[in-house]
Formats: structure tokens, sequence, C-alpha cells
């Protein structure tokens, strides 16, 4: 008996504790998650800006008092003509009346609560009361229905299938380019390979302007200007940020399997493609992704080699000329935005998961 | 053949792709861009010997007396002193959040915070428009609700370069990345060491977590500097090619890209773009000498 009245308390002490632990635990992961979401709010508020502007009508950005969301002025029909409705405060609180004829010191109303008292006359001025508004999404930025939709300007489907091909070739060279010489810098006793990879390192800080300038005569000499070849070759040669990310990863790849593959007989193209490739697969996606969200974005190298030729544009070029007439038509600007983000976004989205592990694990040599 | 001597022939051949691209549009470009800069061609004219001239050092003369350089590197360096703290400070924060443990559907806090880095320039540009537009933009119906009247930003010369710097710090994503896994490569038994020590969160970050990621941090800062040096497409986008309002956004790759591009003055943008190349590698050098002294290097070899 005696022994069960002591550990009675210590037990209860005990449970105690670990209870307040937890609530601890939660209260802090509450905190962090909230603050997270704050943080998240503001840091989104642009794209959210640009979703319910791609679906609003321009005369809605322009209104007073009009919501954040995409709305119309809600309407009531009567005799056949569809009248907007208005928010009408009166000593019954307020209530929504249709505008049947609009004067200056007074207009024409009806309540839709009550047709049947008829058309009557109201003092005051209807442009100070506010309109009912209801969510409705429109695609007109979208569309050729609005004079000014995006569509009608722009040859969107060819912009779209420029950069595709654009992003799709120069990615493929990138990756097999990248592959190779990532692999030799992970696993071959080259003389002077670390002399070699600083230098591969350091190009990484080379500004492109110092090298531009020969590079657009050189191009323009061979023809290739006014055509996509001086954005498409270079990628079939690596570049330091691709090739430095796939050796890291490489590197982490354990040699045994390396060595197994050799001892079957495979030489090391062979390895490569058999053990080193399959290993790698989050940190060859990153490279994809970094390259095709690269490609998709680059607006400085079209700019210079494809002047002129408005057939060959990818979108980011092909679109630059909304950004001048933004302040004129913001609805179409963000419908094309919408256009333009949303296939890098579906991508990232699918493969997020081997994007992260790709970056994430990799890690920068320390 | 002995097996060494044939696994670096292999080794040879897997670098050969990057031995030229390195050769054909990095090397000799540069060697090219110096030879440029000793003349006055035009690219007006096809590039050929007897199109131009050689000028000795005329053209470096003219980076002295050039005002529009000097207003091109005072709008560089502003906008470089306020990119290169936000672009450390921003993603590292993002990274420490979205590291904890007490966040809820941190992969999902990991992938909305890259998400505006993926979005092209041209389009955020254009989203920037709307945001910071000094009626109907959010921004500024936010702060109006605060009871403060925001800026026109975008035309004001004194808040265009802020807001570019805004532009800026919305594409944090690899930043955040890239410090993220610096955060997971801490070891855990450190922390666990500090905390018996009596160490609180506050400490354990100053004392433990920024040591041991130094290096990223460093490397962060150094490829930030270099970035911000070479800003210009969404100036050129915003301010066009006069880097409106008022020169404020008048960019260093700006300057260089209306003499190249726009004045077809090859020689002198040569001349540019060398003195951006020198100011990089010196800057760089720097860095990596500040680099040596102060980051920790797990192993100790420093």
């Amino acid at each position: 008996m005696a022994t069960i009245s002591q550990a009675q308390p210590i037990a209860s002490v005990e449970a105690a504790s670990r209870r307040s632990a937890r609530l601890r635990r939660a209260s802090s992961t509450t905190l962090v998650t909230l603050l997270g979401l704050a943080v998240m709010l503001i840091f989104l508020l642009p794209i959210g800006y640009m979703i319910t502007t791609a679906f609003k009508d321009d005369t809605q950005l322009s209104a007073q008092n009009a919501p954040l969301y995409p709305a119309k002025i809600a309407t009531y029909a009567y005799q056949g003509k569809d009248l907007p409705l208005y928010n009408m405060p009166t000593s019954a609180g307020t209530v929504q009346w249709a505008l049947v004829h609009p004067y200056r010191e007074d207009s024409d109303f009806i309540d839709p609560a009550h047709p049947e008292k008829g058309i009557f006359n109201w003092k005051g001025r209807w442009r100070v009361l506010d309109p009912v508004y209801q969510i409705q999404p429109t695609f007109d930025n979208f569309t050729n229905a609005a004079q000014n939709g995006a569509w009608e300007q722009i040859d969107f489907p060819l912009l779209f299938r420029n950069t595709l091909l654009i992003a799709i070739i120069s990615t493929i060279g990138t990756l097999i380019s990248c592959i190779l010489v990532a692999y030799g810098f992970a696993r071959f006793r080259v003389p002077g390979k670390n002399i070699l990879f600083i230098i591969l390192i350091s190009t990484i800080v080379l500004p492109p302007q110092a090298t531009i300038i020969p590079l657009y005569i050189l191009f323009t000499k061979l023809g290739w200007t006014g055509s996509w070849l001086p954005l498409l070759v270079p990628a079939f040669f690596a570049n330091a940020y691709d090739v430095f990310l796939l050796r890291q990863y490489f590197m982490g790849i354990p040699k045994e399997l390396d060595e197994a593959a050799m001892l079957d007989g495979a030489n090391p193209l062979q390895t490569l493609i058999r053990v080193i490739i399959p290993q790698a697969v989050p940190a060859i996606t990153a490279v994809t992704l970094f390259h095709f969200f690269f490609t998709w974005n680059d607006y400085f190298a079209p700019l210079v080699y494809l002047v002129g030729h408005e057939n060959l544009f990818p979108i980011s070029v092909g679109i630059a000329k909304f950004v001048g007439s933004f302040s004129q038509f913001p609805g179409r600007a963000m419908a094309t935005a919408v256009m333009t983000v949303l296939l890098p976004a579906l991508l990232f989205f699918f493969a997020q998961r081997q994007f992260m592990q790709g970056i994430v694990l990799t890690g920068v040599d320390k | 053949m002995p097996l060494a001597r044939q696994r670096a022939l292999w080794g040879l051949v897997f670098l050969t792709p990057w031995f030229i691209g390195f050769l054909a549009f990095q090397l000799l470009p540069i060697v090219s861009t110096i030879f440029l800069s000793f003349t006055d061609y035009s690219a007006t004219k096809e590039f050929t010997f007897g199109n131009f001239n050689m000028v000795g050092l005329d053209n470096y003369a003219r980076l002295f007396k050039d005002p529009i350089l000097i207003q091109a590197m005072g709008v560089t360096i502003k906008f470089t002193l306020v990119a290169v703290p936000l672009g450390l400070v921003v993603p590292l924060l993002f990274a420490v959040l979205v590291n904890s443990k007490h966040l809820l559907g941190a992969n999902l806090f990991r992938t909305l915070f890259f998400l505006p880095t993926i979005i092209p320039v041209v389009a955020s540009v254009m989203i920037f428009q709307g945001v910071l537009n000094a009626q109907s933009g959010w921004i500024n119906l936010s702060l109006k609700a605060l009871g403060i009247e925001g800026p026109r930003w975008l035309s004001d010369p004194n808040w265009a370069g802020f807001a570019l710097n805004l532009l800026g710090v919305w594409a944090v994503g690899n930043g955040m990345l890239i410090l993220l896994a610096g955060l997971q490569g801490v070891p855990t038994d450190i922390y666990e060491a500090a905390t018996i020590d009596g160490a609180n969160g506050l400490q354990r970050f100053l004392r433990i977590t920024i040591p041991m990621i130094s290096p990223i941090i460093f490397y962060n800062v150094t490829l930030g500097l270099i970035n911000s040096l070479q800003f210009f497409v969404a100036a050129l986008l915003i301010g066009g090619r006069n880097g409106d309002p008022q020169g404020s956004t008048m960019f260093y790759n700006l300057h260089f890209y209306r003499q190249a591009f726009v004045f077809n003055d090859m020689g002198y943008a040569s001349a540019l773009a060398l003195l951006l190349f020198v100011i990089v590698m010196i800057l760089t050098a720097i860095m990596f000498g500040v680099g040596q002294r102060v980051v920790y290097y797990a192993g100790g070899e420093s």
C-alpha cells in the first residue's frame, strides 16, 4: 500500500511534465506555422494580384470601392433590360434597388423586392451609391472577346511553340554536355584536373557582357543571327553552374557501384548510363528544371540575336510590348503573365519533390 | 595501354564539350573584347579589316569623361548596397523558417517560397507594375489602410531603384534552397550539446548555425554582389533605354547595352564590358580573401 501511494504522485508529475512538453511543442508549432502563413501571404501577394486582375474587367480596376476579387455589377432583369443594382441606405437598413434612368440630381429606380410598386423617383446623386458586386470572373482578357485581348495582339500559340522548342532543345544539350563533363570531373584522374576545375568554377562569375560583343560579331559572320542557333548551340558545350551541381552529386555516389559495373565489363560510358545516371535522378531533375526555367525566362539573348524576326520570338520578348501599355490594359497584361507562368509552374509543382532533393542533398562544397 | 592512362584518356573525352565551349564561347571572346576595346568598330558595318581603326587608349580615356557612366555607377552601387543585404537576410530567414521542425507543411512552404523564382522577368515586371501602381496597387492600398500614403513607386526617381530591389528580392528561391541545404548539413549533436550548456535559440543560431553555414553565406553574398552589378533587364523593361524616370534606372549594364546594341558603338562598349569584368574579378578576389579569414571550414583546413 505504502509503495503505491508513494509512486502515484511521481507518475502523475511525470505525466504532467510530459503533457506540458507536448503543450509547449503544440504551441510553438502553432506559432511558427502562423508566422509562416503571414510571411507567405505578404510574399505571394503579387501572385494574388496577377490572378485576380487577369480575370477582371479593366473597368473594375478603376472603379472606386470595387472588391479585390473579379466581380461584375449585379443586374436585375426588368422589361427586357438588365438594370444595375445599387446599395441604397434607407431607414430600414440597406436595400438593393435597380437603376432605371440615371439623371444628375435624382434618378428613377425600381425595387426588385417589390416590382409591383413600379418605377419611382429618388432624390440624390446615383454616382455616390455603391454598386452591388457579385463574383464573376471574365475570360475576355485571355480571348479575342475583349478588343485588346492578348490573343488579338500577339500570336500566343506561336510564341509558346517557339519558347517550348528553344527550351527543350537547349535543355537536352545542357543535360548531355553537363552530365558528360561532370562525370569526367567526378571520376577520372585527368592531368591538371584541379586547375581545370578552378577555371570552370571561376567562369560562374564571368559577366556575359565581357563576351557578348565578339559572339554577336561571330554569329553574324556565320549567318546565325536571326535564327535560334546562337541560343541553342552554346547549350551543347556545358556550363559551369550545372556541371558543378551534377559533379557534387556524382561524387556522393559510392565508387563501389562503378567498380562492380567495370568488373562486369562495362566501359566508362556504359557505367555512366547504367550506374551513375539512374543514381543521380534528383540532381538531373534539378538541372533540367533550372535550365528549362532559365531558357523560359531568358530575355537578353533572344532580344539581341532575334531582333527584327518576330516570327522566331520566344514569349519573353514577344510580350514585352505589353509592359509599355500596362496602365491602359492591366487585365490583358496579367492574363499574359498567367499564360507565361502556367507551364513552368505546373512543371515545378509536379517535379518539386525530386527538385528539392536534388538541390538540398547536393549542397554546396564546403 | 596501362589502365591509368586509358582512364585519363576517357576523362579527357568527357571533358571535351567544356574545353570547346570554354575556348569558343568564353576565352576567345574575352581576348577579342580586349582587342575590340582598342578599335572604333561600329556594328553598322560588317566586321572586316578596313572597316575600323585602331584608336589606342581612346575608349579608355572616354571612360573618365562619360557623365552617364558616373550616373550608371551610382545607380548600380545604390541598388547593390540594398540588394546584397536583402538578398542574404530574406532567403536566410526563409530557409530557417522552412527548416524549422515546428512548421507544419514545410514542403508546401518551400515550394511556394520558390514559386516567384520561376516567373519570367517580363511577367514579374508586369506584375510589379500593377502591385506598385500608385493608386490601384495593392501595396499602396495596404499602406493607405495603415494611414500611410505610399510613393509613386515606378515614376518617382527616388523610389524607382528601390522598387526594382523589391522585384529582385522576390526571386530569392535559389538562395533559400542553397542555404537550406547548408542548414540541413549542420550536425544536430552540436545543437544538443549547446542546449545542455544552456544556450537559447538565438544564441544557438548566432554561435552555431551562422558559423557552420558561413561558407554558404559567403558563396551567396559573392554571387549576389556579382549579379547585382549586372542587373538591368527589369530596368530596361520598366524604364526603357533612357533609364526613366530621370535616369534613376540607368544601370551599368543598361548603359553598356545602349552603347553596344542601340548606338552600335562596339569599341567603347567593349571598354565598358572590360571595366565591369575587372571590377567583378577584383570584388570576387576580395570576397575570397575575406572568406579565407572569416569563414569556418569543417575539418579545419583554414
